[in-house]
């Protein structure tokens, strides 16, 4: 909401010089944040006056175009040119080049002369061109920066202007004037309006306010107007969507004349553009009052005014010149032809005022705010009607806006009104809050006086009876945001100042810390980075080719993904199943920045939809669902594992003078994986895996002991390389990490440490190609029984020497006792057992 | 290999001077060694089994017995000295060579190149634990939930009314199909109704997470960002204990020296409502207060909905966002430096805040 200074003058206690920052700074202590000035003096400076153009000389140039050389007396005839200045002519008449021909000897216009400086940081100066010295310019409204309008120059007579020759013209154009501007929450429709921020500016500043709506003297009661019928057959959550309808007449109108200067500027700053003297009227009056109104021409209407529902199929032609079909739940105001309004939110085009209008009919009603909210929502049509309508509008202020209105058409446009008028509807009861005598201060911390309790809530304009225990109040008309005595304690505190409310600490019961989870989750990301890999956090946003091929291992099986129904980009439209999408594309944007040895990883939610999805009722406001609807909410979000994925391209290390970095590989991707489950105590295994987004020949499954899938790890398939412009050889992996710490051991066993020697055996065992060494490694420990306390393998071999199609592997096998020294016999049948279940099992030879 | 003198006679093991002459020749020769291997020379001739001292050694057997003790203390006192003359001599000599060696072995140790380094966390994420240690330490809980939700524990549950324009303004994400109401949570409140609903009273939790909006990605909005949310609901909490919190919440966080102000505002989920402004000394364009959160005492809708009776509990709760923490406490400039991941940004804060 932007508030013209001059105007919250008219009813609050501005101190004289006080600018937009003072008033937001006020402002800002009741609630309303500040959000920007508008002051035309920030881009406008003078000297600009009004001159009469005394003579044009038409001068044709070379290009085609014609110019005019014109005199323009800008000091009342007979008197001394009171400003200097280089340009400046002590004749009082300048020499001026001005290329619009919209005017003619004799017109008043805006001149800026030199010195003066326009928006766009355009000074003012004379200069010499088209032969002649022209000093200062005649100014159009665009090049004033006060509208759009450049069909050529400001004749003031066209807006009804004679103005003294020499006249200051940015005061006659309200150019000095300045606007705050606040940002309103939605909770206070009121302070849609001048009236209601001037209240509370004088809440703000301690100061008197003077209510606008009292200086209206709108008619006690109406009857014998325009016949106006409330018919609504289908009111949204019972409530009526109109309730009021003021209909007033204005006959005799010029519908032509313009909007004086002090109007439109104050519309200007408040952010509206002029239109025409009658819808002009109809929008001060909105933002002074905040009751939006409209004006029909009366001569376009037929039969009685209906407020009703639309029906099925129902169109209008709105102001905006679209035709709309309208749904059933819409408010409508209709005549004999139909629609010509859907109400609260856009006029109809057929009923619209216009240039030829004479006659007018003021509408002023209050509309139900949800039932505004569902149709400015439905057609897309924010209005500053709407805006107001739907964060809720006084309702007794409706025939006082129309009285205003009325008075001023009557005014400005030369209209008769008429007596006779129609006031239609019903009050909304009052609705009487109790407020316990303690309670504001038990929920603010402040030992409110009984003064402070009653007079803050007087000043808002409630009415506060004293009871036994407490008070009844009565919130104003314009109030709609106060039901509750939570509501009456923000008003208290808000009155009185936040910034009085005290500090106390509360202290709350001894906490168990982190939970094991975050613990854990803590430990792994922290392990990785510690390890040499930057944490990143990419959008979860991906496509749906994305989720096909990273979040599901076979391809050609599309990903069960959620869709989003107002995604930022089409293309990448549905929550991540996988969390690697987004760490390529990362990496993407990290090699063309000149980075190209990337060990990224991310620890996040992926979305696995299952069968249930979400629930087809949402239970009300304010009430415990029963167990069963709560269960059935649960059960509808879908399931958001934490997965923990790295993508590593290029090398382990930036090249240096005696270092050779090594470029990482697949093994990297599952020693990442291994390290994972170290730092958490839980054993991974590995095996051969295939999954579409993985080389198929070096990919690993990632497993639990249980056989439970935890991810995969290896090099990324080429052709998904290319096809990403990725480095080859690219790996990564992917986890789903909360299985993984739901693995993790709640007690690690201690293990009984033998500190007899070690008998250290190797052996190399030949075998086929396609054996896992994993596989031999467990038949290996299988075998050699509880003297083997480790094994592991130090040698792959194949070629001359090994039969084709077989491969020689070498383990070194470390035997330690318990309770002895063991002999090199004992080692060697612990050995030998070893081999003879891999021979068993896979034909291995002892090479 | 042995070696005798040339010409060298065998002296006398009694003759004092001869022997003396030689033990003095030893001493000399091993004195003049310059190398270990020098020395090894020198000690063959002068000790090996040809040399003089070692053959008149070997000339006592042949003495007459009255003589043999004379002539073996001279011997044994001559050779003690040359011993001990060659020891003395071989640990200086050891001792240079193992000082040169060390100092040929010098390195340029500023040249050494970097073959490890430690990763670097998100600042983000570091952020966030930063915070939850506060409140941790504070006896309160971490408290999480999922980032796709139930409109109803986004929004009605903390008394959004369907037609309000609160709602709209939070800017949602909707999961299709529209009938299973789900969304992206806006906020991390809906962590606050599920620990409600799940946690005995008093709860004293704090829920950070991401959430979502449908804002373009640009220098100050993000679609995807965290915020850290309060809840605390006991007996008897009023406006103060909120600002208490909140003030040794900013103290941790930012020093002795921060001060929080509150303005009125509104939220459907707490009345009264308050935005959270934080006194920025460092602020660019001179010192300010910088919006930081949301606050305010939860509304009784919300505690109806999580079946909690507002006649015995109050509570209040808070919010404040990630991102805008890290953009003033660490001055980033441009929301994008924490989006796209570009390595340098987190490499530059490495495992700190």
């Amino acid at each position: 909401m932007r508030i013209p200074l001059s105007w919250l003058r008219e009813f609050a206690q501005v101190p004289a010089g006080a600018t937009a920052e003072d008033v937001m700074a006020e402002l800002v202590k009741v609630g309303f944040e500040e959000e920007a000035v508008h002051r035309p003096t920030d881009t406008l400076q003078g000297p600009i006056v009004v001159g009469q153009v005394l003579s044009i000389v038409k001068e044709p140039q070379t290009n085609g175009k014609t110019i005019n050389w014109c005199q323009v007396r800008v000091v009342p005839e007979g008197q001394q040119q009171s400003l200097t200045g280089e340009g400046i002519d002590p004749s009082g008449v300048q020499g001026i080049i001005c290329g619009a021909h919209n005017f003619v000897e004799g017109d008043k216009v805006v001149v800026t002369l030199p010195g003066a400086v326009l928006p766009g940081d355009f000074h003012i100066s004379a200069r010499k061109t088209y032969g002649h010295l022209s000093a200062g310019m005649i100014a159009s409204v665009r090049e004033l920066g006060i509208g759009e309008d450049h069909d050529g120059i400001l004749v003031l007579s066209r807006i009804g202007l004679d103005p003294e020759i020499g006249t200051d013209a940015m005061e006659l154009l309200g150019l000095y004037d300045q606007a705050a501007e606040i940002n309103v929450t939605p909770d206070r429709g009121y302070a849609f309006s001048i009236r209601g921020v001037a209240r509370e500016y004088a809440h703000a500043t301690g100061t008197s306010f003077t209510d606008p709506a009292a200086s209206v003297q709108a008619p006690a009661g109406l009857a014998g107007g325009f016949g106006v019928k409330l018919n609504d057959g289908a009111p949204i959550y019972g409530k009526p969507g109109c309730d009021r309808f003021v209909a007033r007449t204005v006959r005799g109108i010029d519908a032509t004349k313009p909007t004086p200067p002090w109007m439109t500027s104050r519309l200007r700053l408040a952010g509206i553009r002029s239109i025409s003297l009658p819808v002009d009227i109809s929008n001060y009056v909105m933002l002074e009052l905040g009751q939006p109104t409209h004006c029909y021409d009366l001569d376009t209407l037929s039969g009685d005014i209906v407020v009703r529902r639309a029906v099925a199929g129902e169109k209008i032609t709105t102001l905006d010149a679209k035709e709309r079909t309208l749904d059933v739940e819409d408010l409508l105001i209709t005549d004999g032809s139909g629609a010509i309004g859907i109400a609260g939110v856009m006029g109809g085009a057929a009923t619209e005022v216009s240039g030829s209008t004479t006659n007018v009919l003021v509408e002023a009603a209050h509309f139900d705010e949800v039932s505004i909210a569902r149709s400015r929502r439905r057609h897309k049509l924010p209005s500053e009607a709407s805006k107001r309508f739907e964060r809720g509008v006084d309702w007794q202020v409706a025939g006082v806006a129309a009285q205003r209105v009325v008075d001023l058409l009557v005014e400005l446009a030369g209209g008769t009104a008429v007596a006779e008028g129609t006031d239609v509807g019903t009050a909304p009861d009052a609705v009487a809050v109790e407020l316990p005598a303690a309670f504001a201060a038990e929920r603010i911390g402040i030992d409110f006086t009984e003064d402070q309790i009653l007079t803050s809530l007087q000043d808002l304009g409630a009415v506060v009876v004293r009871n036994a225990g407490g008070y009844t109040v009565t919130a104003p008309s314009w109030r709609n945001d106060l039901e509750t005595r939570e509501d009456l304690t923000e008003e208290i505190a808000r009155l009185v100042g936040y910034d009085k409310i005290p500090a106390s600490l509360p202290v709350a019961p001894p906490g168990r810390g982190l939970t094991r989870v975050q613990q854990q989750r803590r430990r792994l990301v922290q392990a990785l980075a510690a390890s040499g890999l930057t944490e990143v956090l990419a959008y979860p946003f991906v496509s749906k080719a994305a989720n096909d091929t990273f979040g599901v291992p076979t391809a050609g099986t599309p990903r069960k993904a959620l869709k989003l129904a107002n995604p930022i980009s089409e293309e990448q439209g549905y929550l991540r199943t996988s969390i690697l999408p987004g760490l390529i594309e990362v990496a993407k944007r990290n090699h063309s920045r000149g980075f190209r040895d990337l060990a990224l990883f991310e620890a996040g939610l992926v979305f696995l939809p299952g069968d249930t999805l979400g629930t087809a009722t949402i239970p009300p406001l304010g009430i415990r669902p029963s167990d069963e609807v709560l269960d059935g909410l649960y059960d509808g979000v879908p399931d958001q594992p934490l997965y923990l994925a790295a993508v590593l391209t290029g090398h382990d290390s930036p090249a240096a003078a005696g270092h050779t970095p090594r470029a990482w590989d697949w093994a990297d991707a599952l020693d990442i994986a291994r390290i994972a489950g170290d730092v958490l105590g839980v054993e991974i295994v590995i095996s051969q895996g295939q999954h579409q987004a993985f080389h198929p020949g070096r990919a690993a499954q990632l497993a639990l002991r249980t056989g439970e899938v935890l991810g995969f790890a290896g090099e990324l398939h080429p052709k998904l390389l290319a096809a990403h412009d990725m480095p080859a050889r690219s790996v990564a992996l992917e986890f789903n990490a909360d299985a993984l710490f739901e693995a993790a051991a709640d007690v690690i066993v201690a293990r009984q440490l033998s500190t007899f020697p070690v008998a250290t055996q190797d052996v190399a065992l030949v075998l086929p190609q396609d054996i896992p060494a994993e596989d031999v490694l467990a038949a290996l420990r299988e075998g050699a029984g509880g003297l083997l306390e480790d094994v592991a393998l130090f040698d792959v071999y194949a070629g001359k020497g090994i039969e084709d199609g077989k491969k020689s592997l070498a383990f070194s096998l470390r035997f330690r006792a318990a309770d002895r020294t063991l002999t090199a016999d004992e080692a060697s049948a612990a050995r030998e057992s070893a081999v003879a279940v891999a021979h068993g099992r896979f034909g291995a030879v002892q090479r | 290999m042995t070696e005798t003198l040339p010409g060298a006679g065998v002296p006398n093991p009694l003759d004092e001077a001869a022997i003396t002459a030689a033990v003095d020749q030893a001493v000399a020769a091993i004195a003049a060694a310059s190398t270990l291997d020098e020395l090894k020379a020198v000690r063959l001739a002068h000790t090996g089994e040809k040399s003089a001292l070692s053959l008149a050694n070997r000339e006592i057997g042949g003495l007459p017995k009255d003589q043999k003790a004379a002539a073996g203390k001279l011997m044994g006192s001559s050779r003690g000295r040359v011993n001990k003359a060659l020891a003395d001599r071989t640990a200086e000599l050891e001792a240079e060579n193992d000082a040169r060696i060390l100092v040929e072995e010098t390195v340029d140790v500023t040249a050494a190149p970097r073959r490890r380094r430690a990763g670097a966390r998100h600042p983000l994420s570091t952020l966030q634990e930063r915070v939850a240690d506060i409140f941790v330490g504070m006896g309160w809980e971490i408290a999480e939930g999922p980032e796709v939700e139930s409109e109803w524990f986004n929004f009605d549950a903390l008394n959004f009314k369907p037609d309000h324009p609160a709602r709209e303004m939070q800017d949602t994400f909707f999961v299709e199909p529209p009938e299973a109401h789900l969304l992206m949570r806006t906020h991390t409140s809906p962590v606050q109704v599920r620990s409600m609903l799940e946690r005995e009273l008093p709860i004293y939790v704090l829920c950070p997470g991401k959430v979502f909006r449908t804002d373009e990605l640009d220098a100050t909005h993000t679609p995807v960002f965290h915020q850290f949310e309060g809840l605390a609901i006991d007996k008897k909490l009023s406006m103060a204990d909120l600002r208490g919190t909140l003030e040794h919440f900013a103290r941790q966080m930012f020093g002795d020296e921060a001060q929080i102000r509150l303005r009125p505002n509104y939220f459907p989920f707490t009345e009264p409502s308050a935005e959270l402004d934080i006194w920025h000394p460092g602020a660019k364009g001179g010192p300010s207060w910088i919006e930081w959160g949301g606050c305010g005492m939860v509304n009784p809708n919300v505690l109806r909905a999580a079946g909690i009776d507002p006649e015995i509990y109050s509570g209040f709760a808070f919010g404040m966002g990630i991102e805008r923490t890290l953009m003033f406490r660490n001055e980033v400039g441009d929301m994008r430096d924490m989006i796209e991941g570009d390595v340098r940004f987190s490499e530059h804060f490495g495992m700190e805040i």
